[in-house]
């Protein structure tokens, strides 16, 4: 379980503005960061790794105190359990893609994190030599070579192609139903969050202003259905949707109007 | 060969050793200091390191005697403790260290403010410590810094004239170097040995010089591929 209740200045396009982050988090729950670029998500993922100080209030994680300003608490990165997956995947280019996982933890099971994330055959590959994809799934094998409590991955797949980034999804998806670690993803994507979250965020200007499972939070914005034919005054409708499928008794329906 | 000429010479490249190897001890936390500090008065820090560059090296050389002379008060508090830097080796090696400072801190703070900081970041988030981070992830991304830094420091204390005249003189054994031995030839009109010394300088530094350049490309290389 995880609280937070912190508050910051973060710097706006126009100007200084204060965010104030109220959430609270199941254990193994996977949440999505939902909201327009420089909204302050990141920032909360920041502030949850200990890469940024709030001004105030307090972070608890399974009831140890990670940051309490009144009691002057403020753990520091390396004593958080986290896992933080960068943008630009931050790979350390000097060592091989092993010795990225060695580094992060030498009691992990490297050859068990090498085969899960399909990268045995790259194990002595410098990052240099890896597409996006590839070193996507190093830096995610590295953060979880660590066992963290918590995951953190700021838009991990923005700068993949879509064949690629529907891939890495999946494989997310399994990673989280595999281990159960607690992961906040930032995403700017609509159909990404749906995917992946057990809920999404809405995050506007440094303001958690809505939270919800993601049917609820994107109901408007997304096409559920589309028109495949139309016979006097009955439609004949296609679902896209498999949330919402799941819950009629084929994949098409009719309304008759 | 004779034997002062082999004294002057080890004494030369004893002198650019050991400075050397006080300038990439010191130099690496200097040049961390001046590529991450964000203090307000960094510049200045700076500006002090970059003075070698622009002083002419009597200025050092002039300044640095005044401070070790008996009269100045650092030069009396040495002298209460028993230690005398000018005209010795010591004292060249503190000259030498302070004018070859920015040829070892400016590759190497090049080098470190490249780094992105989420680098650092990664490693924080990884459970590891800021030395830990140095001088695991940070110091092998800059060793290419590091060894220019090293190669221009040696190859500057080697070929300095003008604060080693100052404050070493022309001691055989002690402060005697190459290059202060080429003008003493010179004066003396012994062209010949001038020679000698000057060749060997000329030879050893380009090989240095040439060896640690085509490592340095290789091993560049090595890395992209």
């Amino acid at each position: 379980m995880i609280d937070i209740d912190v508050h910051i200045e973060l710097d706006g396009a126009e100007g200084d503005i204060e965010a104030h982050y109220k959430l609270a988090i199941k254990k193994g729950e996977f949440i999505t960061l939902f909201g327009a670029s420089g909204a302050g998500k990141t920032t909360l993922l920041r502030i949850l790794a200990g890469l940024e100080t709030p001004k105030g209030g307090v972070i608890t994680v399974d009831n140890e105190i990670w940051f309490d300003s009144s009691k002057k608490i403020n753990l520091p990165p390396q004593k958080r359990s986290i896992g933080f997956v960068f943008q630009d995947y931050a790979l350390f280019p000097t060592m091989s893609v092993r010795e990225n996982l060695l580094y992060a933890n030498k009691q992990a099971d490297i050859d068990g994190l090498l085969a899960m994330m399909e990268l045995t055959s790259l194990a002595s590959t410098k990052p240099q030599a890896l597409s996006g994809g590839q070193k996507q799934r190093v830096a995610l094998a590295r953060a979880l070579a660590r066992e963290p409590k918590i995951l953190l991955l700021d838009e991990p797949l923005s700068a993949l192609d879509n064949a690629m980034r529907a891939k890495l999804q999946e494989e997310l998806t399994m990673i989280h139903d595999k281990l159960h670690i607690t992961t906040l993803l930032v995403s700017h994507d609509i159909d990404e969050a749906s995917r992946l979250s057990d809920r999404v965020a809405l995050i506007d200007s440094g303001v958690i202003t809505k939270i919800d499972i993601p049917n609820i939070i994107f109901p408007v914005n997304k096409t559920v259905a589309k028109i495949i034919a139309k016979e006097g005054n009955k439609i004949t409708l296609e679902l896209l949707d498999d949330d919402l499928a799941r819950f009629e008794i084929g994949s098409e329906m009719s309304i008759a109007f | 060969m004779d034997n002062s000429f082999i004294e002057t010479m080890v004494l030369t490249f004893k002198l650019a050793s050991v400075t050397t190897l006080i300038l990439l001890i010191i130099g690496i936390p200097i040049a961390s200091f001046l590529a991450f500090s964000k203090m307000r008065f960094k510049a200045i820090f700076e500006t002090i390191v970059s003075m070698p560059l622009v002083l002419p090296p009597s200025v050092l050389g002039f300044y640095l005697l005044i401070a070790f002379s008996p009269v100045s008060t650092i030069g009396a508090f040495l002298k209460e403790n028993g230690i005398n830097l000018a005209f010795s080796f010591e004292g060249l090696v503190i000259g030498s260290v302070l004018f070859s400072l920015p040829f070892m801190v400016h590759p190497v703070q090049s080098a470190l403010s490249q780094i992105p900081s989420n680098i650092f970041e990664a490693s924080y988030t990884l459970g590891k410590s800021k030395l830990k981070t140095m001088l695991r992830v940070v110091l092998p991304m800059v060793k290419h810094g590091l060894i220019s830094g090293m190669v221009l420091a040696f190859a500057h204390t080697v070929g300095e004239f003008g604060v080693i005249l100052m404050i070493g003189g022309n001691i055989p054994g002690e402060t005697r170097v190459a290059s202060i031995a080429i003008y003493d030839e010179v004066e003396s009109l012994n062209y010949a040995l001038a020679h000698q010394y000057a060749l060997s300088l000329f030879v050893v530094t380009f090989s240095i010089l040439l060896l640690v350049y085509t490592l340095n490309k290789k091993s560049l290389q090595g890395l992209s591929r």
